[in-house]
């Protein structure tokens, strides 16, 4: 219980880092932080302690399987969190050419 | 039943092909792009006759049984978004043709559009719950690369903003999938819908329900999360304004909260009136704060930005009343709001195309200028705000005939008295750049743009005098299929 809490903590500090940073460097890698975090926890709802992996062979005596899924949904999210973070970090480079700054507070053309 | 891979299929080849073929032969990407959405446009009206006969088709990926395999889950709900999201892709798409004309890298355009389309496709089918969260991102991704399509400051500082928002809500849908593993061992919304009524009312429940409602808030622009939404939508290029204000929200935000809440919750408002009192309140606080904020822009497209946070929020308050015709009020709301909408939009790209401005003030004497874009506008916002021969007078009067059946007559009061609010800023675009006298030089928008916008009031006609067939062949089905409730679970299991 206290490893699951553990990755809502940093899924929080993630989620901070987003909201209150005003680089949009540290922006973007607390989206990075967020991502790990729902990551992790995927991997570890997985987890089975003494359990093996779930292929089943002719020798296999009943056992414990991992359950495999989680894995499965982790790779998934992986690439969509590298064509976000991509997409994220392209944008970011635009911007900086285009107003010279990185600080949010100075990005605001947009208003209303 | 092959329709339903095709629904992805096709717009996913489309998007593959593109950035093949049209370095050979540059107009292979606007052609395919036009007839890919016709057919899907085919594949939806034959979808709606399907489902005339049975109510729920069930495909399944590789032959495997529900809870293993992945389900796509194709009921009248599921038909009526298809429709509507095969509706608005093709007018944006063959208005697209002539406006991408002075943008560089159209297949780049074209690619993103294929894109929106099949994460549109597949999150309106998709029985499964992470299969729905990738849809989710596929057409997410691609609608904040096209929102900075233009590439000037305020274009990518509105697609940061729309990003930054869009991925907080896409990794807490995330956390919530991974909680709702955590505790079900599923993914198959069915699954985890038998799941759930034995867990009914815990503090869990309650709590992913929450993570998701929020979730789908933000991608739905209600308020207070809707504030990127009038940078976001008027910074695209107005085909693609069309269709995110159009459908685009409407199936992130809107379909997918009704189809957990009826159908994967089981929540009805007799066994759960608090919480559909909080989609009251947050549907009402979109409707009226959004709209007075409406009325103070300056913008073309940010008014109608924020007239789209305000008209969303009609859909969540008939949602939230509940009743048979307060939720199909919602559903032709959806149609409605859509098509006018759109059409709203796309006489925006046409001002735009013609003049380059996009401020009210400084426009004027379009009217005579061009008078089959200000007549689409007239049209378009006449049942936008609600008049009777027009759909979008039968969507406000069935939400407001659900409030009155509820015992809410202030609701129904408060819904048709904001009607006033919409007619308000409608007419200050009408004001300043139709009717206002102005020795304007613009020329009327090229044939094809003005042939998306007549067919869009062709159809804005038609579905006002159509209605009671409407009612019958689509409205009411998917509302019975959102209030059939967890039966949605056996039907799955069954087909």
């Amino acid at each position: 219980m206290i490893i699951f809490t553990s990755c809502i903590i940093l899924f929080l500090i993630g989620f901070y880092a987003v909201v209150a940073k005003r680089n949009l460097i540290k922006i973007a890698i607390g989206f990075a932080i967020m991502e790990y975090a729902v990551n992790l926890l995927f991997a570890l709802i997985g987890f089975k302690e003494g359990a093996i992996a779930p292929i089943i062979t002719k020798l296999n005596v009943p056992h414990n399987f991992v359950d495999p899924i989680p894995q499965a949904l982790v790779l998934t999210a992986i690439v969509i969190g590298l064509g976000t973070t991509a997409l994220l970090l392209s944008f970011i480079m635009r911007i900086y050419e285009k107003y010279k700054t990185l600080d949010v507070t100075e990005i605001k053309r947009l208003k209303g | 039943m092959i329709f339903l891979p095709l629904l992805i299929a096709l717009p996913l080849l489309a998007a593959f092909l593109i950035p093949l073929l049209s370095k050979l032969w540059k107009p292979f990407a606007p052609i395919i792009g036009n007839i890919i959405p016709f057919v899907l446009f085919i594949l939806a009206l034959y979808g709606i006759a399907i489902i005339q006969a049975t109510p729920m088709v069930v495909y399944k990926f590789g032959n495997w049984p529900p809870p293993i395999g992945i389900v796509f889950g194709f009921d009248a709900f599921s038909a009526f978004m298809v429709l509507v999201i095969s509706i608005v892709v093709f007018t944006g798409a063959l208005f697209a043709i002539n406006y991408l004309k002075h943008y560089t890298g159209q297949w780049k355009f074209w690619t993103l559009y294929m894109l929106i389309t099949a994460g549109l496709m597949g999150i309106s089918v998709t029985g499964d719950l992470f299969n729905m969260f990738v849809w989710i991102e596929i057409s997410a991704i691609a609608s904040y690369a096209l929102v900075s399509f233009g590439i000037e400051r305020e274009e990518l500082e509105a697609a940061l903003k729309y990003m930054v928002m869009g991925e907080i809500a896409g990794m807490t849908l995330l956390l919530t999938i991974a909680l709702i593993y955590a505790r079900t061992s599923t993914l198959n919304l069915a699954d985890i819908g038998n799941s759930l009524q034995e867990i009914k009312n815990t503090t869990f429940y309650w709590s992913i329900l929450g993570l998701l409602i929020f979730a789908f808030s933000v991608k739905a622009a209600l308020v207070p999360f809707h504030f990127w939404l009038p940078d976001a939508h008027p910074s695209a290029p107005a085909p693609i304004s069309s269709l995110l204000s159009g459908i685009f929200i409407k199936v992130l935000g809107i379909y997918t909260s009704a189809r957990l809440i009826f159908n994967i919750f089981g929540l009805r408002r007799e066994n759960a009136p608090f919480f559909f009192n909080i989609l009251i309140g947050i549907g009402l606080l979109s409707i009226i704060f959004a709209g007075i904020t409406a009325l103070s822009q300056n913008d073309y497209k940010r008014l109608l930005g924020y007239s789209t946070v305000s008209q969303v929020g009609y859909v969540m308050l008939g949602l939230g009343i509940g009743n048979f015709y307060g939720v199909a009020g919602a559903i032709l709301f959806i149609l409605a709001h859509g098509v006018a909408k759109a059409l709203l939009f796309l006489t925006s790209g046409s001002i735009v195309y013609a003049t380059g401005e996009r401020d009210i003030k400084k426009l004027g004497g379009l009217g005579e200028a061009m008078p089959t874009t200000a007549w689409s506008f007239r049209i378009g916002a006449l049942s936008l705000i609600g008049l009777p021969p027009f759909v979008g007078f039968f969507a406000k009067f069935l939400i407001a005939l659900g409030a009155i059946k509820q015992g809410f007559l202030w609701l129904a009061i408060v819904a048709i008295g904001f009607s006033g609010v919409t007619l308000g800023y409608l007419l200050k675009i009408e004001n300043n750049v139709y009717l206002k006298k102005n020795n304007s030089q613009a020329k009327e928008s090229p044939f094809l743009m003005r042939v998306a916008m007549v067919l869009l009031v062709i159809l804005v006609l038609l579905l006002g005098i159509g209605f009671k067939p409407l009612m019958d062949l689509v409205i009411q089905p998917a509302t019975d299929a959102l209030l059939r409730g967890t039966e949605y679970i056996n039907l799955i299991f069954g087909g």
